[in-house]
């Protein structure tokens, strides 16, 4: 077991390794993409009381739920960096960065795009919301937090700090809707009981969330490589690689 | 595990704890200021300041809406099931504003107990379903409540 955590600390092998995913991952994400995005927006029954404007769902559930999940996976390659001192940590927390900020934009600009039929607004200021707001500027925060140092090592690890005050958030962001009186509606899905979303419905959006976290895996496995090949652009091992 | 790893993860892990404390309390302290809008109990009981702008959210009591002939203006009550307000408001409500709906209206509590609305925004449930579903379930509660 800890032979293959160890791994994971090893830049050649997650390189391999990526390079092994890459090939079969994106083509597989790109069909489930298609195939999700026709099922919810052309297939899914319209909602009684929304029509069709609901669903956007399809795009907006997704992403938000993967923007919290990705903080996460930066959040602990952060702690992984700054106790283990594992220098690949640090490029997997700058990698997941820029894709929970893309992911946590698209939350947001959906959620107006949506609010304005829906509630009679774009943007409103209410718990869930402007969590979100700020998960946005905590991804944005640690990638600018880390082109603000001359040093990479302190700015890795004053990233990896900020990234971890952070996860603070991610509960607020969760409970928002419960703890607080909000605009937004509670959540639709439940892990326990039954969901208030009806199964026809409830399948696509499932189909897509899983589909936009096999996203932000290649995505991730993507950037990682592009980083690696930047770190170790002068090591025997890639330049080897990169010949055969 | 190592004895220097060690005291760094006791470190990472109190700045963890040390600012979700520091947020909890904030964010207990301010909890009123956090919540979008009143409810129509804490107007009742006077918690909610006269002649500022403030929200008032709850469900639209059915048979409540009254319309001006002449103008925009609407009328209806607000509820939580246990107090009332009465909203008016002059403008064009939203597509999914109707009677048994949740709102959230911005404006001003008169001395009247009154709010005149200068916003007024549907607040809908997470409840979501085919039309035919929805049929099957009203005829269902109508069967209900006639035996």
């Amino acid at each position: 077991m800890w032979r293959i955590i160890h791994q994971f600390g090893s830049p050649p092998w997650v390189y391999r390794f990526c390079d092994k995913v890459i090939p079969w991952l994106m083509p597989i994400t790109i069909g489930a993409l298609l195939v999700g995005s026709v099922w919810g927006l052309l297939f899914a029954p319209t909602d009684y009381k929304q029509g069709d404007s609901y669903r956007i769902i399809y795009i907006h559930v997704p992403a938000a739920v993967v923007a919290l999940a990705g903080y996460y996976v930066m959040a602990l390659a952060g702690l992984v960096s700054l106790v283990w001192r594992v220098k690949l940590a640090d490029t997997a927390m700058r990698a997941a960065a820029p894709i929970g900020a893309a992911y946590t934009a698209i939350a947001l600009i959906t959620g107006a795009i949506w609010g304005k039929p829906t509630w009679g607004a774009w943007w409103v200021w209410d718990a869930r919301i402007t969590s979100m707001l700020i998960l946005f500027f905590l991804y944005v925060g640690v990638i600018a937090l880390f082109e603000a140092y001359e040093n990479k090592t302190v700015a890795a690890r004053a990233c990896a700090i900020l990234s971890l005050v952070g996860t603070v958030n991610i509960p607020i962001i969760y409970k928002s809707v419960d703890w607080w009186y909000s605009l937004h509606q509670p959540a639709s899905i439940k892990f326990t009981g039954s969901s208030a979303i009806d199964a026809s419905m409830l399948y696509p959006l499932l189909g897509m969330i899983i589909t936009f976290y096999a996203l932000f895996a290649l995505l991730m496995m993507l950037n990682l490589k592009q980083s690696l090949t930047e770190e170790y652009a002068q090591s025997a091992w890639l330049n080897k690689r990169l010949a055969a | 595990m190592h004895p220097k790893r060690k005291q760094r993860l006791i470190v990472a892990l109190v700045i963890v704890v040390l600012s979700s404390v520091t947020i909890a309390l904030i964010t207990y302290a301010l909890r009123g200021n956090i919540n979008l809008f009143y409810s129509p109990s804490e107007v009742a009981a006077g918690k909610a300041p006269i002649d500022r702008q403030i929200r008032v959210g709850g469900m639209v009591v059915e048979g409540s809406v009254r319309r001006a002939s002449d103008r925009l203006e609407t009328r209806f009550n607000v509820t939580d099931f246990v107090h009332s307000v009465t909203v008016t408001y002059d403008g064009i409500l939203p597509d999914l504003f109707a009677e048994g709906e949740g709102v959230v209206a911005t404006g001003k509590l008169g001395a009247n107990g009154v709010v005149t609305a200068s916003e007024v925004l549907a607040k809908h449930d997470e409840n979501y379903m085919p039309p035919e579903v929805a049929e099957a379930l009203e005829k269902a509660n109508a069967q209900g409540s006639m035996q």
